[in-house]
């Protein structure tokens, strides 16, 4: 009797038959509620935006207001423990919105806040949405840089 | 010291010791599950009043093991080990359990097969003349779990259908050299096998090639076929890993039927959504020391092949692009 | 109309990343994420997704590729400003405001609330 590992017939072809009795995922369903999840809660911001800009001198104001409000929406719904069925149902729908940003940081602080203030909470506040803001920056410095060299380049202002 | 190896993986017991007391203290999900009525104990609140979980399955195992303890009619004092070991790192459950306990302590890590481990190691250890008592124990937090090796519990995440839930809960067993109890007889103590399944989101078919070998090696050191056993158990492959391992086990000509029930697929009902199933190391242990015990105890079956599986990846590996090896423990319990 | 824009331009961008994710389910929702900022921020190099966000509000402005878009108009406007310190300091002139909100309601909540299942 052989010790070799692939002596239970196929080694091989295993990624193969995973595939094959993998549950295959409704696509259609899934980015259908994706496109309503997230579609609604932009639509909502929309509203915010509008009950602001009619309240405020100026768009940026409103623009500020509604993205501190969409935000607080976020962690509101993170702390009731709703969010995370939010993003059950929608996926990227309730990930890719700016409520899901602060669901990252308030589902982190949150959980995280059990092994105390400074060492949980706050250390770990940017575990998932760090990425995002790091690779947010650079990639709109370099693309600043691009841009501005472009323009030097081609003489324009 | 002769004859108590049976071809190259197996050990038979001369003297088969006894599992004389168990307990198993699941979380509210689990009890409202179709094996519910099994478990000796139903916390209402699974965090059982603490701020940490980690701090809650720690209570969970404690409790498990004094109650088996009490089960079976000892204290500490009878025992001579207490073998345990849970998901934690550095399996701090066990650890700090085994601190309140007081008895010589073997960590062990296993994963979610840490169940049938335990067990054929404290049959070891019993039939060797080691010890007369050995406890065993181990346990798993939904909320520790997620925390150790994927992510805040309140965050947006949509699960995919081979993710499996972990269960929450304790259980515990004691094996004796003498007393009542259905016997250890045999033990074969799996490799750990690696198919390269990187995901880790199905833990299942990671697991399924080590059960299929473990299974396989059994099959063949003590020249039986699932016909001789009324029950083949295995731990955590739930749904999609069931399929696979049956298809495994088909392709080197052992063919399950009926005979063949996962604790993973089997701890929830369709209608408490978990994915493909439920995992933890409490999973298999609970099934193993409540349900098969229980209907052992009735005679509904008489010798069970339990076979728990573990995924033996961490947190950092799939990080760092390494595959999910799995490993896979047997025993075989029968009456008389 | 900027309603049903909002909802079919934000549904969209979201309905598409769902669909990267079910085709290429390697990626977790972290790299999808990065990408998406990432994408947001190079193609505002000359204010198209400012234009975006002029048609479709909310919808281009609250998904995570308005965060990135805000970072690069942020660093175009203070580097017409300041010249080349403003690649730097314009970074967060605009989302400084929601990573600020974020700390401090997140903060506000975890202090306030206890985790449940």
């Amino acid at each position: 009797m052989d010790r070799d590992q692939t002596a239970i017939e196929g080694a091989r072809d295993y990624a193969r038959l995973v595939q094959q009795f993998a549950p295959k995922p409704n696509v259609a369903r899934l980015v259908g509620r994706a496109f309503l999840v997230g579609g609604s809660i932009c639509l909502a911001g929309q509203f915010v935006f509008d009950f602001f800009r009619q309240r405020q001198p100026t768009e940026v104001e409103a623009i500020a207001l509604t993205l501190a409000t969409m935000i607080s929406v976020g962690v509101l719904l993170t702390a009731l423990g709703v969010y995370d069925d939010l993003g059950e149902l929608g996926g990227m729908g309730a990930a890719v919105p700016i409520t899901g940003f602060a669901n990252t940081m308030a589902a982190a602080a949150i959980d995280f806040r059990r092994e105390g203030l400074v060492l949980g909470m706050a250390s770990k506040m940017f575990i998932i949405a760090g990425p995002v803001i790091v690779y947010g920056i650079v990639a709109g410095i370099l693309t600043g840089l691009a841009a501005s060299l472009l323009r030097l380049v081609s003489g324009g202002g | 010291m002769t004859g108590k190896r049976l071809g190259q993986f197996t050990v038979q017991f001369s003297r088969p010791p006894r599992i004389v007391g168990a307990f198993t203290l699941m979380g509210p999900r689990e009890g409202e599950g179709p094996l519910g009525k099994y478990f000796d104990a139903i916390v209402d609140d699974y965090m059982w009043g603490e701020y940490q979980p980690e701090k809650a399955e720690r209570k969970y195992l404690e409790h498990a093991a004094r109650r088996a303890l009490g089960r079976a009619g000892l204290t500490e004092d009878d025992v001579d080990y207490f073998v345990a070991g849970d998901l934690m790192n550095q399996i701090v459950s066990s650890t700090f359990s085994a601190r309140s306990l007081g008895i010589p302590h073997i960590g062990v890590f296993a994963a979610c097969a840490t169940s049938t481990l335990g067990l054929g190691l404290a049959a070891m250890l019993v039939d060797g003349g080691f010890a007369r008592r050995v406890l065993v124990a181990t346990a798993s937090h939904y909320q520790s779990v997620e925390r150790q090796y994927r992510y805040p519990i309140e965050l947006n995440v949509q699960h995919k259908p081979t993710n499996q839930w972990t269960a929450t809960g304790g259980a515990a067993a004691v094996v004796a050299a003498e007393g009542d109890g259905p016997r250890i007889s045999q033990a074969t103590f799996g490799r750990v096998m690696d198919w390269g399944v990187k995901d880790v989101n199905h833990m299942g078919a990671a697991m399924a090639p080590a059960a299929t070998d473990t299974l396989l090696r059994h099959f063949q050191d003590t020249n039986t076929t699932p016909a001789d056993y009324d029950l083949i158990l295995t731990g955590d492959l739930a749904r999609y890993g069931s399929k696979l391992f049956r298809e495994l086990a088909d392709r080197v000509g052992v063919t399950l039927g009926a005979k063949h029930m996962d604790a993973g697929a089997s701890m929830y009902s369709p209608e408490q959504p978990s994915g493909a199933g439920a995992s933890g190391a409490v999973c298999s242990a609970a099934v193993v020391y409540g349900y098969v015990l229980k209907e052992m105890a009735r005679g509904r079956f008489n010798k069970v092949l339990a076979l728990a599986t573990g995924c033996l990846h961490n947190a950092l590996t799939s990080q760092q692009g390494d595959s999910c090896p799995g490993v896979c423990h047997a025993v075989v319990i029968e009456n008389g | 109309m900027i309603y049903f824009w909002a909802f079919v331009v934000g549904g969209l961008i979201c309905a598409l990343m769902q669909f990267v994710a079910l085709r290429f389910p390697r990626l977790t929702p972290g790299h999808l994420l990065v990408g998406l900022t990432v994408t947001g921020a190079v193609v505002n190099g000359f204010g198209l997704y400012d234009r975006l966000v002029e048609f479709a509000g909310a919808g281009a402005l609250l998904p995570v590729s308005g965060f990135g878009a805000s970072i690069t108009r942020g660093v175009i406007e203070e580097t017409r400003r300041l010249g080349w310190e403003g690649l730097l300091t314009g970074t967060l002139e605009l989302v400084g405001l929601g990573i600020a909100a974020g700390v401090l309601f997140a903060t506000v909540a975890a202090l306030v609330t206890a985790p449940r299942s």
